[in-house]
């Protein structure tokens, strides 16, 4: 069962992307690329994962092998960028429910 | 001083607009004139720093740094490199002139062009981050950097494409343009994730150097390549520039070129150095050709029924992308057949990359110059405007010049990039060259139409009281013409001295391995 | 104070949630200082410690509703967050006599600089060089941003409610 991680990796990365192509409601995007964010920040944190490791953390840490820490640095930052971004897109949704009155991605002026 | 300068350069020139950006909310407290002041001089001293550079790396080897080393070229300290890693060689530093000169005159040409009242040092804030991200993108030397750095830039252009926030369209072409680039490095950072989970590393030297062709890494450089081609424009996912270069202010229009330009540079990055490799090139090669031959074509039609004059340059702008696409493409087809590379290979290459930075130059013009156009008037629709060169008459002689340079009429430096395309991808498959001169022969048309309907005629009566552009708009535009006719009339200079080296040294995959191992 | 029936989000929520809020401000101020001020040693650092802060905000705009929320000033929280920036910035240049980041106060004997032989320690707060000044830095930053987000887009959307 090692490859557990992986496999809910491969869903929501799946799940994030269909939510963001096939819905209609603005928010639900939204939602969609934050889970597919997710789902690749779970595959970081699962790639450093050794058989058997404690958290690499230096304080009275045990003396066994410990789990890679670069990817869990990598996922912080993944994390952090996500939240931007989560927050800008969010606030476009605003502007445009202000503008156009309803969140439906299909009531568009912009086209052609 | 200047050694140590140029020792530290690589690291300056990203944390130069950084910090100035990061300085910006504590001077918004003395008013826009310190704040309009502190922008133009960081972006000043980041195109110094910048030129210190390009001179030093354009002649000699790719200058390395890593970052909180004990010394600044100590890579592998074990080994194996550790630490962010930052290497400019002459493609870097190529790229990193051209997007420190266009943010220079960007923001010169936006001192008099943005007027809105309290969001001033929001705007020199995001521009100076777009210029950080740009630079950090095309210096960097490892895949989660390029990640983080794609995002900087993604989210900083969102914000600024949204600027005019009074009108609900901008808010809906950010909001088109922030998921397509976060999906986009979504894919970038799946792919770091699959290069980290095989070789434990995510420097690109260290991963170019023990890349076995498995099928994850197969999927790895897929992956890239649809991200970095979807940040560029190129055509199956093209939906999202016409929206965000039309609706955004017109100095961030001409920037944004140059940012999809910077993620051109990454997906040639790449491609040349991480799966350089002379076995398995000929396929990607073909498959970017062939994606730049839908991209010139279909920018181009889509471009032609268009009455906006921003989205109408927006479509052009795709179609520009894709003679460089086919110009690197051809080159990268041909790299394994050395006699195929020596003849027309590397001069593809040259033309593409030429044509990148005539690219930027006259889009740059044109989009400015439609920014005056709307500064003045207030319109943006073809129909409505009309006869404007009996008032503006400097702005004609600008889109003027724009436009023959996009057509790729001699004396302009269109036509020295076009020529190199043209012969180059004759020699390789003569239909492509046909499809780029019909492309070329429509552009034309298109823009006789814009000037015609914009500039020519007579003097309709609502535009009688236009004036020409202040002084800020047509120095920055001054600048940049004059460059297009020095670059149209001593192309081989070009060529030789800031071409030829980046080509170079983006084939020099043994060069570019060895500045980190 | 005076009691008023709250019918809208003009007063924020009753008197129950308020004392509550209020009370519970205390150690969600010293976990995410905590966080911040040990993220050399454990799991944290400057982003969560700078996030757990910037709950306060958040508690502070439901509890006490839109009209308290419109004396929060803008640019002080963003001059706040351009100081944490600043701040950043500068303990990364101080290095550059040798590299961009390099950590000069490492082993050094000076403030953050405390010698500790190399191997697993119970973990001594002064030591690490330039990471703690940095993580605060990031907290205040962190802190200062996710206040200002929460803040502008509730304001925004409370803007005209009519």
């Amino acid at each position: 069962m090692i490859d557990l991680p992986f496999i809910a990796v491969i869903v929501l990365i799946m799940l994030g992307i269909s939510a963001a192509v096939l819905k209609r409601n603005m928010i639900k995007i939204v939602m969609g690329v934050s889970i597919s964010a997710s789902g690749i920040n779970l595959l970081l944190v699962a790639l450093g994962y050794r058989e058997g490791g404690v958290a690499p953390i230096f304080t009275n840490a045990p003396a066994a092998q410990m789990v890679l820490p670069t990817p869990q640095a990598l996922t912080l930052t993944s994390i952090v960028i996500d939240l931007a971004v989560t927050a800008m897109m969010l606030s476009f949704v605003i502007l445009m429910y202000k503008h156009y009155g309803s969140t439906d991605s299909r009531k568009r002026r912009l086209s052609g | 001083m200047m050694a140590f300068l140029l020792q530290h350069a690589p690291a300056l020139v990203i944390a130069l607009p950084l910090v100035a950006a990061f300085a910006m909310p504590m001077l918004s407290r003395l008013g826009a004139r310190a704040v309009k002041a502190w922008a133009l001089l960081a972006l000043l001293a980041t195109e110094s720093l910048v030129l210190l550079l390009g001179r030093d790396v354009m002649s000699g080897n790719p200058h390395v740094y890593a970052l909180g080393a004990t010394i600044p070229s100590l890579t592998t300290p074990a080994g194996y490199p550790i630490r962010i890693i930052i290497e400019v060689d002459a493609m870097s530093a190529f790229m990193a002139m051209i997007c420190a000169s266009i943010s220079m005159l960007v923001c010169m040409y936006s001192l008099q062009y943005v007027r809105k009242k309290g969001g001033q040092d929001k705007y020199y804030t995001l521009l100076l981050l777009m210029t950080a991200g740009m630079m950090g993108l095309v210096c960097t030397g490892d895949l989660f950097s390029m990640f983080v750095f794609l995002e900087l830039l993604s989210v900083s252009s969102g914000a600024l494409i949204a600027f005019h926030a009074r009108r609900g369209e901008s808010s809906e072409a950010a909001f088109k343009f922030m998921v397509v680039s976060s999906i986009g490095a979504l894919m970038v950072l799946l792919a770091a994730g699959i290069f980290y989970g095989q070789y434990n590393m995510l420097n690109l030297a260290a991963i170019g150097g023990m890349l076995r062709f498995g099928f994850l890494d197969k999927v790895a450089l897929v992956l890239l390549v649809a991200a970095f081609a979807m940040k560029c424009g190129a055509v199956p996912m093209h939906m999202w520039v016409s929206d965000a270069y039309g609706e955004a202010p017109a100095p961030v229009s001409a920037f944004l070129v140059v940012a999809s330009q910077a993620s051109l540079y990454a997906l040639f990055r790449v491609c040349f150095t991480l799966f350089g490799v002379a076995a398995a090139t000929e396929i990607m090669g073909w498959a970017l050709v062939v994606l730049g031959m839908l991209t010139m074509f279909i920018g181009v039609t889509m471009a032609i029924p268009q009455k906006d004059i921003k989205r109408l340059m927006s479509y052009h702008a795709v179609s520009q992308t894709g003679y460089m696409l086919l110009g690197v493409g051809v080159c990268l087809a041909v790299l394994g057949n050395a006699a195929a590379l020596g003849s027309f290979g590397i001069t593809a290459m040259q033309g593409g990359l030429f044509h990148v930075v005539n690219h930027a130059m006259y889009k740059g013009l044109l989009f400015l110059a439609a920014g005056a156009i709307i500064y003045r008037t207030g319109t943006r629709d073809l129909n409505k405007l009309g006869g404007l060169a009996h008032r503006m008459p400097l702005t004609a002689v600008f889109f003027l010049i724009g436009a023959f340079s996009i057509s790729g009429l001699p004396p302009f430096n269109g036509f020295a990039s076009k020529l190199m395309i043209y012969e180059s991808v004759f020699r390789f498959n003569p239909l492509l060259s046909v499809i780029a001169m019909l492309t070329s022969i429509l552009t034309l048309a298109s823009f006789m139409k814009v000037f015609h309907s914009a500039f020519l005629g007579p003097e309709l009566p609502e535009y009688r009281g236009v004036r020409e552009m202040p002084p800020a708009m047509w120095i920055s535009m001054g600048i940049l013409a004059v460059f297009i006719m020095l670059f149209g009339i001593f192309p081989d200079l070009v060529v030789q001295y800031l071409v030829g080296p980046a080509s170079q040294a983006l084939l020099d995959r043994i060069g570019y391995l060895g500045g980190v191992l | 104070m005076k009691r008023k029936t709250d019918k809208s989000m003009d007063d924020g929520m009753s008197i129950i949630v308020k004392v509550a809020a209020y009370v519970l401000a205390v150690p969600i101020t010293i976990l995410g200082l905590y966080i911040i001020l040990h993220g050399h040693l454990t799991p944290g650092g400057g982003f969560p410690g700078g996030a757990v802060i910037a709950t306060l905000t958040v508690l502070f705009l439901v509890a006490a509703g839109k009209e308290k929320a419109k004396a929060l000033k803008k640019d002080m929280i963003s001059f706040a967050g351009g100081v944490g920036l600043v701040m950043f910035a500068f303990f990364g240049f101080i290095g550059t006599g040798t590299t961009f980041f390099y950590n000069i106060l490492a082993n050094s004997g000076s403030l953050f600089g405390m010698r500790i032989p190399f191997g697993v320690n119970p973990g001594y707060m002064w030591t690490a060089g330039v990471i703690p000044p940095m993580n605060m830095a990031v907290g205040l930053e962190v802190a200062a941003s996710l206040s200002l987000i929460a803040l502008v887009m509730f304001l925004y959307t409370m803007e005209d409610e009519r």
